[in-house]
């Protein structure tokens, strides 16, 4: 079928009048508006305007990100549902699928940090449930400035309850995630929120509208103002104004109604009633609407006055932009709307017919009978221009990278005390003030809770596991982005193969700032190919993500943060390893060598307040070596811990695997002779390294064994009773002190910055 | 200079969608009352401050009010004086 | 045994709670909210989670449900029934129980393990426990403060109607190992007769090795052997 041309509509009573300034307020370039003049062959209406703005905004459109999205590499066997659904799905084994996706919601963040998290996580929900799977972990992924400030202090304390009560409230545990505070971040937290989600493979449902006449309905909540133009308020710089004139724009979330939907759309799903389902998330009933119809190759038709409304007196245009949370849009077979109504009455909740599946290729509105809009739905959904800019490096980044650290690798004072120092930063100490808030064990399947390298949730009925982590260090990113991104995909493998967990396939949330700046779009672009490198050589392709550009207050950007969801398979859940050491008298192994890097380091950062330098090279051959190495000591059975080496160093590590969750910790005595500085031995964040604990009977197996993968291996020390103490000498240095300062440093670190009596705002 | 009580209602703002609110009212129908068409939920703080004038203690809840009681993106705010002011020593 | 477990809407430990009863040999069936009668059952469970969002009050609007008449009929009639955290505040809300759960005294939803002693190892949810016996279970709660006014306190404690408190390794009750603030570390009451109970954490996330401790386990050996002396 050609494309239809759109029909002649009159423009709408009370409708402002399309100027060239009221276009560039919907953030159409003129390019942009002369595309759409020609895709409807006149001048659109108000309300189509409207729908084209946000089908057409960075959010929904993926404009500035599609080219470079398409570079990555997102088939295997075991990929079920690639990129352009709701979520990635893989298969997990003994008929299971596993759904999962990663997203964000930093723009709402950062106005309102409680709803804007809150809502972020019912949106991914929604994203899993709606592609038929039940969702049965959430993980959160987040960054803030650094902590002494009093308003950073609130987005954080804002963004963790949003996150922990919306997911307590619908039930799902969240077992994993993590936080960078940095400077590099202020003024723009980045809130990513991942959702994994279970079925059987016969289970999958996409989201398309097939069947001419096939009834569509709104399901779960009323349509308010909520977020009207959210879309395209996310494709937006935040500016000292954005307190005010952005009140309208934050969702409520409503986490109770959430749960009932999701008891509703699966059921609804299971019954066979509809053909189809999508969640309204951005740009809601239009994004939803469109989509649905543009997967489908058919058109639709919906009547506005159908649509059930929370406010009184909204227009067209509102109720199709409007991101009011908690809503789906179903289309049911034909006759079998009474069901679909039935089965959301049990749970409480609302289901009214609003439009129909046509044959004509069209997105039509009406208001009260009347067309409001008509616009071929194809060029509406693939219509939008994608762009290539121009990528040139930064000067100033160059500069940064090749910055001359040697007077910052002489300790100030001594090293137990810039060990303590470290252990007590809030990027290196304890998160347990975060994951204590979250819900880790509801559903009675979490194997590995938050604290540990990756979560893990077992499959019931079968004797398999799943595990997730998410994972990347901006500042490397930052200081050279292909690099940095190669390490986020690589922390990610180490940290599911230190569980059991074979690494899979990944998620991925591109956090940037404004892509039309050219030091910017270069980082995009050498941060998706870095992207590219590592999961073409573990074999874990990209089932889909999220892309949030425009990262930026006054003009400065965040450091480039892309975000890895990664998720991996275990076999059997008797293989599962945990980080924490075991049982004193045990020997500790380092597999993987230090090269002696040293840039964009804790260390550096919390020592120096620089992030400076080269940041540690990434060997891919050889992480996937080590990978591997690992996972056949896993599988051999001969280990008794694994934790990977990353923020704060392999003295950091060894912390958190003598310490645990803090319930019964252990003494370390461990001794090394490596040609490094005593700085770059402890505390060097070198890539391609995992601590791994054994019963001495077992040392020789695994040195052997790391030995058959060609992986450096070294026994360097044993694990001692508490009262030991926690020793690690190297050539030229020491640390050494009682495990209860080691303790002490990072368990109360957040706390005491956190809980401390007010007064303290800065 | 005396002691004022003053009552702070906290409001979410109209337009937003109060969750809390939906449950009610959709529980109070279950229980049987009809025609209840809206129900909003907010809180009440009191606050007993010492001030030279009416007009300066209902300035200060106001500052009080903007800074920290009401979160200015989702919640609206009225203040009131309740009962008698009492003369305090000074 | 016939083992009925209760779901309001945002009920979500109602399937773990299944998964439990039905774990040690129950027969175990959902029985909504909106359903009525539970002449059929042995046991009535009333599970955590956040009915009704938690709104209002928590468990203020699920104690108005249908169902609850029957369950209140059960128990006054000696049933056993057994309410987990959201299920707790829902027996007091109720008037099952005495007192009500306040706000963590944190003011933070709180989600860890802890240390629970056995009180009274001759209920009929605990006779499968040693009396002093240290349970490792996990907790999952933002309104777990448990208090009532000073009467009401007084006489739990002289009728021995705790049944667990928070204490730590040693087995004491002290102020860090209280996660909440409950008055003198109360974690789960019965009432008078001794066939209601109470109690915030999730003894039914305790039944396997795997998921961290199975501690959970003999609370609900407990329930089945009562029915069979009975």
């Amino acid at each position: 079928m050609t494309n239809p041309t759109a029909m002649q509509v009159s423009p709408r009573e009370g409708d402002p009048e399309i100027t060239a300034e009221v276009v560039a307020d919907h953030g159409l370039s003129t390019d942009e508006f002369e595309r759409v003049q020609r895709i409807m062959g006149r001048d659109p209406t108000f309300t189509e305007l409207g729908v084209f703005s946000a089908m057409w905004s960075e959010h929904c459109g993926y404009k500035n990100s599609k080219r470079l999205l398409r570079l990555l590499p997102t088939k295997a066997p075991w990929v079920i549902q690639g990129p352009g659904e709701n979520a990635g799905v893989i298969d997990v084994g003994d008929g299971f699928a596993l759904a999962f996706k990663i997203e964000s919601h930093n723009h709402p963040s950062a106005v309102e940090p409680y709803q804007g998290a809150a809502t972020g996580v019912g949106g991914i929900l929604r994203d899993i449930f709606t592609m038929g799977a039940r969702p049965v972990a959430v993980l959160d992924s987040l960054r803030f400035g650094d902590l002494d400030s009093g308003r950073v202090r609130y987005l954080f304390s804002g963004v963790v309850s949003g996150v922990g009560d919306y997911g307590n409230c619908v039930g799902i545990p969240n077992i994993g995630g993590e936080v960078q505070f940095d400077r590099g971040y202020e003024g723009n937290p980045i809130v990513n929120a991942m959702c994994l989600g279970l079925m059987k493979h016969e289970d999958l449902i996409t989201a398309s509208a097939t069947g001419t006449g096939s009834p569509l309905m709104a399901v779960g909540a009323r349509t308010g103002r909520d977020g009207i133009h959210g879309a395209t308020f996310a494709s937006e710089e935040l500016s000292e104004d954005s307190d005010e004139s952005s009140r309208p724009q934050v969702q409520v979330g409503d986490p109770f109604t959430e749960k009932l939907l999701l008891e509703a759309s699966l059921e609804l799903i299971a019954s066979g009633a509809i053909s189809g389902i999508q969640d309204m998330g951005a740009a809601g009933i239009t994004s939803s609407a469109s989509e649905m119809a543009g997967r489908g190759g058919s058109g639709i038709e919906l009547e506005m006055a159908d649509v059930p409304v929370r406010e009184a007196g909204m227009t067209p245009y509102e109720i199709l932009l409007s991101e009011s949370q908690e809503r789906m849009l179903v289309v049911a077979h034909p006759g079998r709307e009474h069901e679909v109504q039935a089965i959301l009455e049990k749970w409480e909740l609302e289901a009214e017919v609003i439009g129909r599946v046509t044959d004509d290729g069209k997105f039509r509105i009406l208001e009260h009978g009347q067309v409001v809009a008509d616009i071929p739905a194809l060029p509406l959904t693939e219509g939008c221009p994608t762009y290539e800019r121009e990528g040139i490096e930064s000067e100033e980044i160059i500069a940064l990278r090749e910055m001359d650290l040697s007077e910052h690798l002489i300790p100030e004072g001594d090293l137990t005390r810039s060990f303590l120092l470290l252990l007590a930063s809030p990027n290196v100490a304890s998160k347990q003030w975060i994951y204590h808030q979250y819900d880790s064990t509801v559903r009675t399947a979490t194997a590995v809770r938050p604290g540990g390298d990756s979560g893990v949730i077992r499959i019931r009925g079968t004797n398999r596991a799943v595990a997730a982590t998410t994972d990347c260090n901006g500042r490397f990113v930052y200081l050279e982005p292909r690099t940095g991104a190669m390490a986020a995909v690589a922390e990610a493998a180490r940290n599911l193969v230190c569980v059991g967990a074979l690494p899979t396939a990944i998620t991925n949330n591109l956090n940037f700032g404004n892509p039309l700046k050219p030091h910017i779009y270069f980082q995009l672009r050498e941060a998706v190919l870095g992207m590219r490198d590592a999961c073409g050589a573990f074999e874990t392709p990209v089932t889909g993500g999220n892309v949030s550009l425009f990262n930026e207050t006054d003009g400065s950007a965040i450091y480039p943060t892309p975000v890895i969801g990664m998720v991996g398979v275990i076999d059997d859940v008797a293989k599962i390893t945990r980080h924490a050491f075991q049982s004193a008298g045990d020997d500790i192994v380092l597999l993987g060598t230090n090269s002696g890097e040293f840039g964009g380091s804790e260390y550096l950062y919390v020592t120096a307040d620089l992030v400076a330098g080269q940041p540690p090279s990434v060997d891919l051959e050889g992480e996937r070596a080590l990978q591997q190495a690992v996972l056949k000591m896993n599988h051999e059975g001969v280990l008794r811990s694994a934790h990977d080496c990353s923020e704060g160093g392999l003295a950091s590590a060894l912390a958190e695997c003598a310490l645990g969750n803090g319930d019964s910790p252990f003494g370390v005595d461990v001794q090394m002779d490596e040609d490094l500085r005593p700085v770059i031995a402890l505390f060097g964040e070198s890539q391609g390294r995992i601590v791994v604990s054994c019963s001495p009977e077992n040392t020789e197996t695994v040195l052997a064994l790391a030995g058959r993968y060609d992986v450096a291996a070294e026994r360097i020390g044993s694990v001692s009773e508490v009262g030991s103490g926690f020793s690690i000498k190297v050539r030229d240095g020491a640390v050494s002190a009682t495990v209860s300062d080691v303790a002490d440093a990072y368990f109360r670190a957040i706390p005491g910055i956190m809980d401390a009596p007010s007064g303290s705002e800065a | 200079m005396s002691q004022y009580r003053l009552e702070v209602r906290v409001k979410p703002r109209p337009g937003l969608l109060d969750p809390q609110g939906k449950a009610i009212h959709h529980s109070l129908n279950s229980l049987g009352w009809e025609g209840v068409n809206d129900v909003r939920v907010g809180k009440a703080i009191y606050i007993d401050i010492d001030a030279e004038s009416a007009d300066a203690a209902l300035e200060a809840a106001d500052a009080m009010c903007r800074k920290l009681l009401a979160n200015p993106v989702t919640e609206d705010f009225e203040v009131s004086m309740v009962g008698t002011p009492e003369k305090t020593d000074s | 045994m016939k083992v009925a477990v209760i779901t309001f809407p945002g009920s979500n430990c109602d399937y773990d709670l299944f998964k439990a009863a039905q774990q040690v040999g129950g027969d175990t069936t959902f029985v909504w909210h909106r359903e009525r009668g539970l002449k059929n059952y042995d046991v009535v469970l009333l599970p955590g989670g956040f009915s009704y969002g938690d709104y209002l009050r928590a468990g203020a609007i699920a104690r108005m449900s249908p169902i609850m008449e029957d369950v209140i009929a059960f128990a006054n009639s000696g049933g056993p029934v057994l309410g987990v955290c959201n299920g707790f505040q829902i027996l007091c809300e109720s008037g099952l129980l005495p007192g009500a759960l306040m706000h963590n005294d944190s003011l933070k939803f709180e989600s860890k393990d802890v240390l629970l002693r056995v009180e009274r190892a001759d209920t009929l949810f605990t006779s499968d426990y040693d009396p002093g016996q240290i349970l490792r279970i996990p907790i999952a709660h933002g309104e777990g403060n448990y208090g009532a006014d000073t009467e009401t306190l007084a006489t739990l404690e002289a009728e021995g109607r705790v049944v667990f408190r928070y204490v730590n390794a040693a087995g004491e009750t002290s102020e860090e190992a209280n996660p909440n603030g409950s008055w003198q570390n109360i974690a789960g009451i019965t009432n008078e007769a001794g066939n209601v109970l109470g109690m915030m954490p999730h003894p039914e996330r305790a039944m396997e090795e795997l998921l961290g401790s199975t501690d959970g386990v003999a609370l609900f050996t407990s329930m089945v052997a009562s029915l069979q002396t009975s």
